[in-house]
């Protein structure tokens, strides 16, 4: 009878889940119908948001997103191994710990106070010091062009770098300590020094777990919000240069929301959030489809 | 003629006294067999011939072990050392990720530079010491996973082979295989002894009558008696080893 009891509340609240993702899709489609249907392909093919004129198209924001989170994970990316290999691999126990410890925590501040961090600290110093030493010594080079305002695309990934740090790192720790020690010996045994075992053995091991942990962060990446929103300068364009402001899809969604005064404007600022639960679906399928073909090499 | 002298050797890990002033002459190109039961120090004896235990910060050893006379535990370059003195282990260890040709080379391209063909010579060679080449040479190129354990553990003895060294070390090489599996890595331990030295770990009897010319038996961290396989398996000296062989305790 128990047992009976315990089964229907167990599948009760894994079908909670299930109609709750499907009932969000379905929301999304339904709210933002209207203008999805009034834009057509032009909603992602185009690059003008003008509510008044009721044109919305969302090219920009696509771009946002992707560039920045790109840029983050190529930031974070080295650095979060990095830590990974130190914590699992070279640390003294003691260290470890603390420095583990440390990392764990990074991944438990609130976003908005990396943000007003961003605002208050990485912003100035980007528009005082970096930036223009980056406009004078990469003359001409497109990726570095413009006025230097601090806010844009560099400070957003810089402060999505830091925030996917966390995770990278701590899954990354855990996916290397479960390297067999077996694993490690072949590598010691044929006379491979420390480094060379990290690498022919360690790493390349656990190269499927890296992926899961990159796609992770990614996934994180494109979603963050508030911390984005308080320094990439909200501009929906798009520049080949990374000092220029931009936007993206979740922090247009934060500024918009609440001045969306006509019913079509609603509608396609739910459209946006629509593209956006679809990008996070299409990428972490994709990552799922890497992180099988990695753990499972065909034979 | 001895080509591994060991004077006297303890290890001890923290504070467990794993091995006990042990004295030994390993043979050159010979098979020398260690028995005894499991924990008396059997794989923490050959694992310090290539210094793996360097790799355990706890781990103290104290004593010497030669190997043509130089002093092991005195050399700085640890990693030339392993060049010299090869292991394979109890488990098939080859490496996943790496193709059946990478990991052959593995050990070769951690010694630097090195031109294509010679490499590919030497893998070759290598695969075919290890008795190996006709079950792999249509998929040199895919993954070592897809072969079976006796021919994984044979290609971790080709891996090991390639470096060339002149000293083998097996670690209960056989444990993780079938009886078929086994009979295939035994012949080829037989045939590999006229080229190389090689000391294996075995907890079967059987396979140390039947694959070494030496053989040392162990008891509690300690050497308890050491000779000829056949002379210590017909006659042994000591009443221990007796009742080992014997299958009295064990």
């Amino acid at each position: 009878m128990g047992d009976r009891i315990f089964k229907q509340a167990v599948t009760g609240v894994a079908l909670l889940i299930v109609t709750i993702t499907i009932a969000l899709g379905v929301m999304l489609v339904w709210q933002s119908w209207p203008a999805l249907k009034s834009m057509g392909f032009k909603f992602i093919t185009t690059s003008h948001w003008n509510p008044v004129l009721e044109e919305y198209g969302i090219l920009p924001l696509i771009f946002g997103t992707i560039v920045s989170s790109f840029l983050a994970l190529c930031i974070a990316g080295p650095i979060g191994l990095g830590i990974a290999i130190f914590l699992s691999e070279l640390a003294p126990r003691w260290l470890g710990g603390i420095v583990g410890f440390l990392v764990e925590l990074l991944a438990a501040i609130p976003s908005v106070i990396f943000g007003l961090w961003g605002i208050l600290y990485l912003v100035p110093v980007l528009r005082t010091q970096v930036e223009p030493w980056l406009i004078e010594h990469a003359a001409g080079f497109p990726l570095f062009e413009g006025p230097p305002y601090g806010v844009g695309m560099l400070a957003a990934s810089l402060i999505l770098a830091i925030m996917v740090i966390p995770i990278l790192s701590s899954v990354c720790r855990d996916v290397l300590r479960a390297v067999p020690r077996e694993q490690r010996e072949a590598a010691y045994a044929l006379g491979a020094t420390r480094w060379e075992v990290i690498r022919i053995s360690v790493v390349s091991y656990a190269k499927s777990g890296i992926f899961g942990a990159l796609f992770l962060g990614l996934g994180r990446a494109l979603g963050e919000t508030m911390a984005v929103t308080m320094v990439i300068g909200n501009s929906p364009i798009i520049s080949k240069s990374i000092l220029a402001p931009a936007q993206t899809m979740a922090s247009m969604i934060a500024n918009e929301f609440a001045e969306a005064s006509s019913d079509m404007y609603v509608s396609a600022v739910i459209a946006v959030a629509l593209m956006l639960f679809v990008l996070t679906l299409i990428i972490n399928g994709f990552a799922r489809f890497l992180v099988h073909k990695t753990a499972h090499p065909t034979g | 003629m001895s080509h591994i002298r060991i004077e006297n050797l303890s290890v001890q890990f923290g504070d467990h006294q794993a091995l006990r002033d042990v004295s030994i002459d390993v043979k050159r190109h010979a098979v020398t067999a260690i028995i005894g039961p499991s924990g008396c120090g059997k794989s923490t004896l050959i694992r310090s011939i290539n210094r793996m235990h360097d790799t355990i910060p706890t781990s103290a050893v104290s004593g010497k072990i030669f190997l043509d006379g130089e002093d092991v535990l005195k050399m700085s370059d640890v990693t030339a050392l392993r060049r010299r003195v090869g292991m394979v282990f109890q488990r098939p260890n080859p490496f996943p990720t790496m193709s059946i040709y990478d990991n052959v080379a593995a050990g070769l391209r951690l010694n630097g530079k090195q031109n294509r063909r010679e490499m590919e010579e030497r893998v070759v060679k290598s695969i075919t010491q290890a008795a190996l080449w006709n079950e792999v040479k249509d998929r040199l190129h895919k993954s070592p996973m897809s072969l079976s354990g006796g021919q994984q553990q044979r290609l971790c003895i080709a891996r090991a082979l390639a470096v060339q060294p002149e000293v083998l070390l097996l670690d209960e090489p056989c444990s993780a295989l079938d009886p078929i599996a086994t009979a295939r890595v035994e012949e080829l331990i037989d045939e590999l002894k006229s080229r190389f030295t090689i000391v294996m770990v075995t907890h079967n009897m059987q396979q140390a009558a039947r694959t070494s010319q030496y053989t040392a038996f162990m008891y509690m961290g300690q050497l308890i008696e050491y000779g000829n396989t056949t002379e210590l398996f017909t006659k042994p000296k000591v009443q221990q080893t007796e009742d080992y062989i014997t299958g009295r305790f064990g």
